[in-house]
């Protein structure tokens, strides 16, 4: 093995078709993308050199503005919601249901494999509100509360986005954090109690620094997946009411590919790849200690 | 020996992998089904026309014709129809044309900026030479002719397989039961609505959600058009105006003053397209603002509830003191058919198709479903008595005014649609909506 491994050649045959593909479907179009941010115009009408106009653009863009804004409420919110959940499902699973946990398991991950389009029509004929009133509506009259309109304020929509987006991936990150918990070694634990540690300090002694390195990936996963977030607002909302609901990836889509202007979308694929850059970064940096080590 | 035998290897693993990698990228590649190449001229072995879901007419009639009229074309190059979702059919179409891979028809772009884009650059056949070289003008209503080059600044890019003129629908038996006369300006119309909201019958049905704004939008369009005149959108369009100024924020205000009313039902912001007009025909509704092309679901008794005989039709009611006349009659194509450049160019076969479409379309989209068309009919055809309506308001026609959105770019477009639902809601004022679509404009 140390002789296939110490051949260049050999390193070369195994790794060069993968760095290929890689570098074919992924470091040419977003180096084609960068280069697209030089220019205005579409296939229809020909590009036309720019500079960095259409930088100057974003930032003046009160479009742009809008639409960050909401991302990063969009982000924080659902990733605070996402990881929450499934954290305290996971702690669910390991402490109290144990052994028994997997029928729940399974009940709480399956919407994460439910199309995107069948959930949101979903929770569209849950909030509906005219011309039928929808189940929650009718729950809330039921009880002597007026209907709301839920997709008819930008405010409203965003929390029903918010909650569909929660239940549809908490399953995946419980799951994930459970394997992260069921990694904590029993005699650890044992020892805790013996120590005369139970209930929430266990947990925020013990289990949150032990379980905290999949925590972060989780937290990194999450919000690297909401900054991007596309197909759950485009079936839902579409976006609306108005605008009050756009994310940066929607404006940039509509941007390029309907409004013709692939050199602007770009240039607003390119900052949000910097956002999701930056937060990367920084959630790193934030907790490089070792919250195990004391 | 070693050496020789390592390097054989090493060779022989090097080849597997880009063998592996070329199967990988072949099978990734696209192909065309039956091998021909997809809407291309020089004799294309099929018709390929791409459709949109929400239209059912055009396919049917194509169809009928392949069938029928058109037979001898279909043996020769026979008709493959694909569908297209219309929201995503503009990028649909500026995918294929970046690609030199326009069918040879298709519907034409929601956008008429698209349409003139794709005429420029060359993929679009200019349809008034086509019908010129084959000898066929006469085939095309002069209406239809005249609404188009309004929309294209003289040119002619479209086949109109639709020739609607718009205006507002009223259930004549809800005015009668609420003491109402068929309204003839914007105040007798809004205590019209006044009235019924009183007697707990929503006034309007008309979509605002997320881009079926445009049915609110068209208030707007044509407020400003009753007050400012039927040019007033075309100086928007040449830098003369902008929608900000207070003569065009007050039509807008005008619109979000029936929405802050009630007028337009509890949450346009939900209601699309079918719901809208599901409403009116349930009776659910006074009014409702449409094009001609909904007569064919007034004409179906399944869609239809309050009868046929019971809907009325008013133009857009007069502004008291404004430039404009009621006369002056919202017209347009509706969905349209396009030919591609490439594909009609030196194909014989698709020019017979051309041919024979525009001979025959206009008497079988009017036998078989009630559409009325920018083709000319030959031979008596027997229409129902709204079809027939719009026929004699259309022979009326002396001025057509387009939408509001007519002239805009995709963007603005976009943004007015999008946000006629608030305006029907009243969450947005005239001024604010203006001023997001005239930042569009700039």
């Amino acid at each position: 093995m140390n002789n296939v491994l110490g051949d260049k050649r050999a390193i070369f045959v195994l790794l060069g078709p993968a760095l290929l593909v890689y570098s074919l479907v992924m470091l040419v179009p977003m180096l084609w993308s960068l280069g697209y941010t030089f220019f205005t115009g579409s296939v229809i009408t020909g590009f036309e050199w720019t500079g960095f106009d259409n930088f100057t653009e974003l930032v003046q863009d009160p479009a742009v503005r809008d639409a960050l804004v909401f991302t990063l409420k969009y982000a924080v919110v659902i990733t605070v919601g996402q990881v929450a959940a499934g954290y305290s499902l996971s702690l669910l699973y390991v402490f109290f249901l144990r052994k028994a946990s997997g029928l729940i398991r399974t009940l709480v991950f399956f919407p994460v494999v439910l199309p995107t389009v069948a959930v949101a029509l979903l929770f569209q004929k849950f909030f509906e509100y005219a011309p039928q009133t929808g189940p929650v509506n009718s729950l809330l009259e039921a009880v002597g509360l007026h209907g709301v309109d839920w997709f008819g304020t930008p405010a409203t929509a965003f929390w029903v986005l918010a909650l569909m987006d929660i239940w549809r991936s908490m399953g995946f990150y419980a799951v994930l954090l459970y394997a992260g918990l069921v990694d904590i070694p029993d005699e650890l634990l044992e020892s805790a109690r013996l120590d005369g540690a139970a209930g929430w300090r266990l947990v925020r002694s013990i289990v949150l620094p032990l379980s905290l390195p999949v925590l972060i990936s989780s937290i990194i996963f999450s919000i690297n997946g909401t900054l991007k977030v596309f197909d759950s607002i485009y079936a839902l909302t579409g976006g609306g009411p108005g605008s009050g609901t756009t994310p940066l990836t929607l404006l940039m889509y509509r941007t390029s590919f309907f409004y013709g202007d692939y050199g602007y979308g770009s240039t607003i694929a390119f900052a949000l790849t910097i956002l999701c850059l930056a937060v990367t970064v920084f959630i790193f940096r934030a907790n490089k200690r070792d919250l195990t080590q004391g | 020996m070693n050496t020789i035998v390592k390097h054989r290897r090493t060779l022989l693993a090097g080849v597997a992998g880009m063998s592996a990698l070329t199967l990988m990228l072949a099978a990734c590649s696209g192909s065309s089904s039956d091998g021909s190449s997809e809407g291309s001229g020089d004799g294309a072995s099929n018709l390929n026309f791409l459709a949109i879901n929400e239209n059912e007419t055009i396919p049917t009639t194509l169809t009928t014709l392949s069938e029928n009229e058109c037979k001898a074309q279909n043996e020769a190059q026979p008709l493959k129809i694909s569908t297209q979702a219309q929201s995503t059919l503009d990028q649909q179409l500026q995918l294929l044309a970046g690609q030199g891979a326009l069918p040879q028809v298709f519907i034409s772009a929601n956008a008429p900026t698209l349409n003139a884009q794709l005429a420029e650059q060359g993929s679009l056949q200019d349809v008034g030479e086509a019908l010129d070289t084959l000898g066929i003008s006469d085939d095309i209503l002069p209406a239809a002719t005249s609404v188009i080059e309004n929309l294209y600044d003289g040119q002619q890019l479209v086949l109109p397989t639709e020739l609607n003129i718009e205006g507002i629908w009223y259930n004549k038996q809800l005015l009668a039961d609420n003491g109402i006369e068929v309204p003839t300006t914007w105040d007798e119309l809004v205590d019209a609505f006044a009235t019924l909201k009183a007697a707990g019958v929503q006034p309007v049905s008309q979509a605002g959600k997320g881009g079926d704004g445009w049915g609110v939008t068209r208030w707007v369009g044509n407020y400003i058009a009753r007050d400012l005149g039927p040019d007033a959108l075309k100086a928007v369009r040449d830098g003369e105006a902008k929608l900000t100024d207070p003569e065009y924020v007050a039509a807008a205000d005008a619109i979000a003053d029936l929405g802050a009313n009630g007028y337009f039902g509890d949450s346009p912001t939900s209601i699309d397209y079918s719901t809208a007009l599901n409403t009116f025909l349930t009776g659910g509704s006074g009014f409702i603002y449409m094009g001609s092309w909904a007569v064919s679901a007034f004409n179906d008794p399944e869609q239809n509830k309050i009868g046929e005989d019971n809907i009325g039709f008013m133009q857009f009611p007069e502004v008291t003191g404004g430039a404009g006349s009621a006369d002056q009659m919202p017209a347009n194509v509706g969905t349209a058919l396009a030919i591609s450049a490439k594909g009609f160019a030196d194909d014989t076969a698709t020019q017979d198709w051309v041919r024979c479409i525009a001979d025959n379309y206009g008497t079988v989209a009017l036998r078989d479903s009630g559409q009325v068309t920018g083709f000319a009919v030959t031979g008596d055809v027997e229409v129902s008595p709204l079809s027939q309506l719009v026929q004699d308001q259309i022979a009326a026609v002396d001025t057509s005014i387009l939408w509001f959105e007519a002239y805009f770019s995709a963007e603005a477009t976009t943004t007015s649609q999008n946000d006629g639902g608030l305006l029907a809601s009243g969450q947005l004022s005239g001024e604010d909506f203006m001023t997001q679509v005239q930042s569009n404009l700039d």
